[in-house]
């Protein structure tokens, strides 16, 4: 049952982060013209609340769906069984939520 | 050694390309999002990395990567597509079509970086 229910939650954060992850493409093609510093970068993003949610909810999505994916790999390729398959997938998601958040914010506070 | 018969089909690639791509892509995450967060507090150092990065083989590296995103986009938008929509007949026509869209966004943004 926590299998589906992953399986599930894996496709229902990838449909939330395809358009995110092509919008994020563009912006990556756009902004890397002529070169990117910690201003141009801030310039584009500091106090932007909507920078802030489109981050925000692909930072969310993507900490979701690479610890589903890396369980699965974990568990598939190491074998990996139980509380260690456990604790791999919410060290994943937990790590990257904290620090994906955190960076979010630096760059849109 | 023998490859197994099933390792030689074009769509065993294509699902390996999108694990291997997923697994290096997480590995990424963390670096990327602790180079971000330095914009705050830490902006000179973020701008020290930065100029490390106009480096050419960094710009190459950095092709990769957009590959790597690009390919597990696509690849993964027709993994939806086979489990959700109606089947079709032509998913080794998509999954080239996954690795060749990758090539031209992972192309156009080296050629944009450098």
């Amino acid at each position: 049952m926590l299998d589906l229910r992953l399986y599930m939650l894996q496709r229902l954060s990838a449909l939330v982060m395809a358009p995110l992850a092509l919008g994020h493409i563009a912006v990556m093609i756009y902004a890397v013209q002529g070169g990117i510093s910690a201003g141009e970068i801030l310039s584009r993003t500091e106090g932007s609340v909507g920078w802030g949610l489109f981050y925000g909810a692909f930072v969310v999505a993507v900490s979701i769906h690479a610890a589903i994916g890396v369980r699965v790999i974990a568990a598939e390729t190491l074998g990996l069984r139980g509380v260690p398959l456990a604790a791999v997938g919410w060290l994943v998601c937990v790590g990257l939520l904290a620090i994906g958040l955190t960076a979010v914010f630096s760059v849109t506070a | 050694m023998m490859i197994r018969p099933h390792r030689n089909h074009p769509l065993w690639l294509a699902f390996m390309l999108h694990r291997v791509s997923g697994l290096a892509l997480a590995l990424f995450l963390p670096a990327h999002f602790y180079v971000l967060s330095l914009a705050l507090r830490h902006s000179a150092r973020l701008d020290t990395f930065l100029r490390w990065t106009d480096m050419p083989m960094v710009k190459f590296a950095e092709f990769g990567l957009v590959f790597l995103l690009a390919v597990h986009v696509f690849g993964g938008l027709r993994l939806l597509a086979l489990e959700f929509l109606p089947w079709s007949n032509r998913q080794k026509a998509m999954a080239a079509g996954a690795v060749a869209v990758a090539f031209l966004i992972s192309g156009t943004f080296f050629l944009q970086a450098i």
